[in-house]
């Protein structure tokens, strides 16, 4: 029993050391049992936080989820089609560095590009999900991740069915240039369609959307869903404290920031979305 | 007296070199018209040759120049009886955007557009031409107003950017922006923009979604700043030169990337050079567009509108079943 609870103990130490090797990374590695709280620092066991949908169990901080995560616990099991995995980013601008993230995003979160979209059911009822992974080089937007979510945008409204789309970008992508962000106005167009042809779409704001993605179709949802403490805004904290000279309040561009001033509906714990989500499309059913 | 650009001061010194002859000239009435003539060529070679070859970063500073004209310039230059109305309706008026109807040739149009500063005072008033979400709004109001009375809206763009600011984030710039893609891409009137200085990413599209893009010779577009870029890539702003070339933002980039429709190619050495023969190739040109378009239903021209930013984008397409992206069954 004593060695083992040194076994134990040692197993403990020997994953602390590797976390503060490298801060801020979620991606959980076969050998991890346990993460840190980015917010209160507390220590969590993998196996708990998975069932509490990433969610520290001591602050409520919700921590940054993978795309396949979420379909897992958003979607009815096997319900879930994907949709155009086979486009390809293009460096189109050879810029320095570009291709190496782009394998190294690859090889980390085994996507081909940030945002999985495509067809699944939400307690039986059909819906055209789009989500946003953040560790994709940070979501962000360039012309393949511009093209999926139009895609997705105008599948819904050919098809007459509702999307939701699970934003989390650190908006558009620099490394392509303008043509990052010529996919705002795409995207846009796309979701002004589906607003006159009578389509529900629901934006989920998660940690962190910025930039370009909220300056477009994350904005634009008929719904806005924003989870807890997530981080919401156009310009980014550092580049406004740098603009402006001064320290930003607490709190700001937080998500409960963003109720308070009247640019969501809702805030939503992430163990209750499905259930919200649920709700909320057979609201929009039409009789 | 404001900063010149620095490659532009040889041919500053030389223009001055000019008018001292001339009016030297003419003061002890003699003639230096030879000696004139041959440093007016000498001028023109210079100009031919700076200007012919900008570097990217170069246009970007041109771009910039606070003597280079603003949207008001270009509104008085260009259209007759110009009208500014202010104000979203909401929370204010935003001076960073200029906007309101006058006389095209004949035609009723709306205009609107970024406004940037001549000097401190102007620019503290415009903000530099860095809008709030405010700004937005009106520019969105009068666009409304320019369909409801159908008349075509003609947008300038001249900005370093959305302002990034606490007030900004409070009132939903990111929500501004997109609501103005949003209704800009489905206005049922016509819609010319005019990139006429700096176009900074998101706050500059915010006023740039239309049926014909037009951008001046040496105007940028962006979808970050160089400095910023150079911050993000090598820790280091003034590296800023060489990511102005990384970034293609220059109107010949621009057209073959199919972001812009055509570029309007300035009087030599620049815009702020010859400002009246700038806003009369401005005038021309969208007074030939609005004629075209005139025909156009507007129904085909809004689908066109949505077609033209459809295109737009870069990717390739890889085989069926050659990667799987995510197991189908979790």
């Amino acid at each position: 029993m004593w060695g083992a609870g040194v076994l134990f103990r040692d197993f403990f130490r020997k994953t602390k050391y590797a976390i503060l090797d490298t801060p801020g990374r979620l991606q959980s590695r076969e050998q991890d049992v346990s993460i840190r709280c980015e917010e209160c620092g507390e220590l969590i066991l993998l196996k708990d936080i998975e069932k509490n949908f990433k969610v520290c169990s001591k602050c409520g901080y919700h921590l940054k989820m993978t795309a396949q995560e979420r379909l897992n616990v958003l979607l009815d099991r096997g319900s879930f089609e994907e949709y155009d995995k086979n486009l390809e980013t293009v460096d189109v601008l050879k810029f320095p560095g570009y291709h190496e993230k782009l394998e190294a995003s690859r090889e980390v979160t085994g996507l081909r590009e940030a945002v999985v979209t495509g067809k699944g059911e939400i307690e039986g009822n059909t819906v055209i999900i789009c989500i946003m992974d953040p560790r994709f080089i940070s979501a962000s937007m360039g012309s393949v991740v511009g093209e999926k979510i139009t895609r997705a945008l105008e599948k819904a409204e050919e098809k007459k069915t509702p999307i939701i789309i699970f934003s989390a970008s650190g908006g558009a992508r620099m490394q392509e240039g303008m043509l990052s962000l010529m996919q705002m106005a795409k995207t846009s167009a796309a979701a002004a369609r589906l607003n006159e042809d009578g389509v529900l779409y629901i934006s989920v704001l998660t940690n962190p959307t910025t930039g370009g993605v909220t300056a477009s179709f994350a904005s634009l949802g008929d719904v806005i869903i924003a989870e807890p403490g997530a981080l919401i805004g156009f310009a980014g904290p550092r580049v406004i404290e740098q603009t402006i000279r001064q320290k930003l309040p607490s709190g700001f561009q937080r998500a409960e920031f963003l109720l308070q001033h009247g640019l969501i509906d809702l805030i939503v714990e992430r163990k209750d979305l499905r259930k919200v989500l649920s709700r909320m499309l057979v609201l929009h059913k039409k009789s | 007296m404001t900063n010149k650009l620095e490659f532009d001061k040889p041919i500053n010194e030389l223009e001055m070199k000019i008018k001292e002859l001339q009016d030297f000239a003419e003061e002890k009435d003699i003639n230096l018209d030879d000696e004139i003539k041959v440093l007016k060529e000498r001028l023109y070679s210079f100009k031919k040759e700076t200007y012919e070859n900008l570097l990217p970063w170069q246009k970007a500073q041109v771009a910039r120049y606070v003597e280079r004209p603003s949207t008001r310039d270009y509104i008085n230059l260009i259209f007759k009886d110009f009208i500014e109305l202010h104000g979203d309706r909401c929370y204010g008026d935003d001076k960073a955007i200029i906007g309101g109807i006058a006389l095209l040739d004949k035609r009723p149009v709306t205009v609107v557009g970024h406004q940037k500063g001549k000097d401190i005072k102007e620019n503290v008033s415009y903000n530099f031409g860095m809008p709030h979400p405010e700004g937005y709004r009106k520019a969105l109001r009068l666009m409304l107003q320019a369909e409801k009375f159908k008349r075509p809206v003609i947008c300038f763009v001249d900005t370093p950017g959305a302002f990034p600011g606490i007030g900004a984030e409070e009132r939903g710039q990111g929500e501004a922006i997109a609501r103005n893609l949003m209704e800009m891409s489905r206005l049922k009137t016509p819609v010319l923009v005019i990139i006429s200085g700096e176009g900074g990413s998101g706050g500059a599209l915010a006023l740039a979604v239309g049926d014909k893009i037009f951008m001046l010779e040496h105007a940028i577009y962006s979808v970050i700043s160089p400095e910023g870029c150079a911050s993000i890539l090598w820790k280091d702003s003034s590296r800023a030169m060489e990511a102005a070339s990384l970034l293609k933002l220059t109107a010949e980039d621009l057209l073959g990337f199919g972001v812009i429709d055509e570029i309007l190619q300035e009087p030599l050495g620049g815009a702020h050079r010859e400002p009246q023969e700038m806003a009369a190739k401005i005038k021309e040109v969208l007074i030939k567009c609005l004629a075209e378009l005139e025909d156009t239903p507007v129904n085909e021209l809004v689908k066109g509108r949505y077609e033209k930013f459809r295109k737009m984008g870069s990717y390739s397409i890889f085989e069926e079943g050659q990667l799987e992206i995510l197991p189908r069954d979790k």
